[in-house]
């Protein structure tokens, strides 16, 4: 059990919270994350990557967008609350070096995952140029605090243009990669299909490419075998084996099938619970 | 023993036979000769209807009555020489407990079993007892049937429902604390057994469980309809009485490595019971498709997030309708008959050797085809084939023979040329096997383990590990084994553990 010591709205629905694990916050690595349950009988597991983390107040902070069943519950819990389930730190911490000119893009909520790491690799002495992208101005949130980490490049796209520039983030990538300070590696951390489009964009110029997958999961470790992603024609575990991978070696593809496995399923569940929370709400009138 | 659903079983019509019968043997009883024993007929165990069960999850077997456990005591012979104790991990006292039955005597049987059996009324639920104890039964032996052997697990269940329903069973007394500490990493049968046997001697012990619900694979893996949870709950209550302390949500080897429970959280000695690991899958093309499933990920699902429950569950459940089940144990068999209950409409178990090679259980075997799953042996993908969005909509099937036995003795399947067929499903279950949790491995550099990634002893005699202070047992050392197996190295290694801290 996990009490929720803050929280606050970033964006229409993008929420972010701070949580009472000592453990986790003593134990965590920048790459890591936690797996979560909003119910301890019927609840389900979903895994969210740690965004930072406050070793004197005992706290790790989350970032999530309301957009499945799970995360939409937990944006109702407010301060004080407590999350039934909470357990990590899991997955294997990215592996900080001292690689020279690093490119951080995050699109989404992948910046909260992105910025313990761009943190690190600037710390471990790397030049750190940051990509944030989103579909538009209301979905931007710490920008300022990945400003402050970036040394050359700090780049915003939105894809209406209501912020930075009007363009997807793969756009300044590959700018930067035709540049005269070419990437030595790139991190990439967002939607699928953004990752797998920036692993595409580096390709050609032979960068090394990491992405960071968040595949459906259960127990996290390594036990249920529902994280398998194909990465250079082997079957790895996100959980364990992961969750950041060589973007040019995963078969994306695969990957977004396997993550819409429950789509309609759960399409139907929400469907279910917006009725039935309707229907309370007009008996309660 | 209790009725359960007598509307949907055979318990009151078989329990009014052995009511009957009971009053003639018990005029007979102290006269039986062994020619009279080998007469009395093996008592069946009473069992839900098949086509009912097969939509729910209520336990399928029901348990003896008390005329009919004291019928099948008395099959046995009380041999001088008793091979049944040889076949069981744990040596019960298998005659000694059985002749109270026969007498009536179950609070007197139920100690005898709990001498050397912690978990009576989960063993005798899923220990393959025809490949143990019942395997070398005398009677079974002369009748020339293992299936007409004494019903030793059954008895063994009686006995443990018996208790557990009057509401007697007693807490193991605990003797005065010594001041050291025991961590036990995992929930499941080995490491339920070491807490109880190490708080015994007076030990502080901590179990550390990665889930937020106790039992391990007995709360994941096995089924309700096979194993009720809450004869699992009363397991764990009875450690909790025992003063047994309980750390769910944390994974030892991530959320603290081992080395910082020796170092910073004072425990004297460490148990590693964390199971099995990775799923196996087959290493054929389309096994990542979506509609294939490990086992382990249907039956968690299932059994632990309670998908089953499909008003409550926030777990979604994949709405399988044709299923081939890949493998042929125990897992395979659960997973099968899971699917069935998820409302599948055809359930298929696949296995590469013959019927008499599947290595399941075969009470399991036998309820899975009363249940209406279909049993494909001979045969064995090689590969799943999807359709445009990625989704399994059939598999490229070969079909074998039996050839010359392989290293284990176990007939070597071979693959008949040119006769692949497509068959149609959309859900592949895989149940091959697990390989080893790295967790532990991964974070404590000094615990040898072997090539498969189990963890190797450095003392079988005391599960012992290469690091010090440190033991293993149950599937992280042995591989996929069984609950039974588990509970015996778990003893092994309790017992290493109260001598170590002895010294």
């Amino acid at each position: 059990m996990a009490k929720i010591l803050f929280k606050q709205q970033l964006s229409a629905d993008v929420f972010l919270i701070r949580v009472h694990a000592p453990h986790i916050a003593e134990e965590r690595l920048a790459g890591q994350f936690i797996i979560l349950q909003i119910d301890l009988e019927f609840g389900e597991r979903i895994p969210l990557t740690i965004a930072d983390a406050d070793t004197q107040e005992g706290s790790i902070t989350l970032i999530f967008q309301a957009v499945g069943r799970t995360t939409r519950l937990l944006s109702h819990l407010e301060t004080g609350d407590d999350i039934p389930v909470l357990v990590g730190p899991l997955g294997k911490p990215t592996h900080i070096e001292k690689y020279g000119h690093v490119v951080c893009v995050s699109g989404g909520v992948g910046t909260a995952p992105m910025h313990p790491i761009a943190q690190a690799l600037k710390k471990a002495g790397n030049r750190v140029s940051i990509i944030m992208g989103a579909r538009h101005k209301e979905l931007l949130f710490w920008e300022d605090k990945m400003q402050a980490i970036a040394d050359e490049n700090f780049i915003i796209t939105t894809d209406d243009g209501s912020a930075g520039r009007k363009a997807l983030v793969t756009e300044p990538l590959k700018e930067l990669c035709e540049s005269a300070d070419k990437p030595d590696l790139v991190i990439a951390i967002g939607p699928s299909i953004m990752m797998k489009f920036c692993a595409k964009t580096t390709e050609p110029f032979h960068v090394p490419t990491l992405v960071s997958l968040n595949t459906i999961m259960v127990d996290g470790t390594g036990m249920c075998g529902c994280c398998r992603v194909n990465v250079g024609g082997k079957v790895k575990f996100a959980c364990v084996d992961g969750p950041e991978f060589d973007g040019h070696l995963v078969d994306w593809d695969n990957l977004m099938h396997r993550m819409s496995t429950y789509r309609e399923i759960e399409k139907d569940h929400l469907c279910n619970m917006e009725r039935m929370a309707l229907e309370k709400e007009a008996e309660g009138k | 023993m209790s009725m359960h659903n007598t509307e949907h079983s055979n318990e009151i019509q078989l329990d009014e036979i052995a009511k009957h019968d009971v009053e003639q043997l018990k005029t007979l009883h102290p006269t039986l000769k062994m020619k009279d024993r080998l007469a009395i007929p093996p008592q069946a165990m009473p069992e839900l209807d098949p086509k009912y069960r097969a939509t729910n999850m209520e336990e399928v077997a029901c348990g003896y009555s008390e005329a009919e456990a004291i019928i099948e005591a008395n099959r046995c012979l009380d041999c001088k020489k008793p091979f049944c104790m040889d076949g069981c991990p744990v040596r019960i006292n298998i005659p000694g407990f059985i002749k109270e039955v026969a007498q009536g005597n179950y609070d007197q049987a139920i100690h005898i079993i709990k001498e050397t059996s912690l978990l009576p009324a989960i063993c005798g639920r899923v220990c393959p007892q025809e490949r143990q104890c019942q395997k070398s039964c005398t009677v079974g032996k002369t009748l020339k049937d293992v299936n007409k052997a004494v019903a030793i697990g059954r008895l063994e269940r009686f006995c443990a429902d018996y208790e557990r329903e009057k509401g007697t069973i007693k807490v193991p007394a605990v003797k005065p604390a010594t001041g050291k500490k025991v961590a036990v990493i995992g929930s499941g049968p080995a490491g339920l057994v070491v807490a109880a046997d190490v708080r015994r001697e007076g030990h502080d012990v901590t179990i550390f469980e990665a889930f937020h619900k106790l039992g391990g694979v007995m709360r994941y893996g096995i089924p309700e309809f096979r194993l009720p949870k809450e004869i699992v709950d009363q397991e764990i209550k009875t450690l909790e009485a025992m003063g047994v302390h309980f750390k769910t949500d944390f994974i030892i080897g991530k959320s603290r490595k081992l080395q910082d429970l020796i170092d910073k959280d004072g425990f004297d000695a460490v148990f590693i019971g964390v199971g099995a690991g990775l799923p196996l899958f087959m290493g054929i093309e389309g096994e990542n498709l979506v509609g294939v499933f490990a086992a382990n990920e249907y039956l968690t699902r299932a059994n632990l997030m309670r998908a089953y429950d499909l008003n409550n569950a926030h777990t979604p459940s994949w709405p399988a309708k044709k299923v081939a089940v890949l493998g042929g144990g125990n897992v395979a068999m659960d997973a099968a008959r899971m699917a069935l209950r998820l409302g599948a409409e055809s359930v298929k178990i696949i296995y590469r050797r013959g019927m008499s090679e599947l290595p399941a259980r075969a009470e399991e075997v036998h309820h899975a085809q009363e249940e209406g799953v279909e049993f494909c042996v001979l045969q064995n993908p090689s590969k799943i084939l999807g359709d445009e969005k990625g989704r399994v909509r059939a598999m490229l099937v070969d079909r074998y023979e039996l050839g010359e036995p392989d290293e284990k003795g176990r007939p070597r399947p071979v693959k008949l040329e040119g006769q692949s067929f497509e068959m149609e499903v959309d859900t592949v279950l895989v149940a091959i096997g697990n390989g080893s949790n790295p967790l532990i491995s991964q974070t404590t550099p000094d615990l040898r383990v072997n090539r498969k990634g189990n963890i190797e002893l450095d003392n079988p005699e005391t599960n012992l590990t290469s690091k010090a202070h440190v033991f293993a047992g149950g599937d992280i050392v042995l591989g996929a084994a069984t609950v039974i197996l588990a509970m015996g190295e778990g003893r092994r290694a309790a017992a290493g553990i109260n001598k170590l801290l002895a010294e």
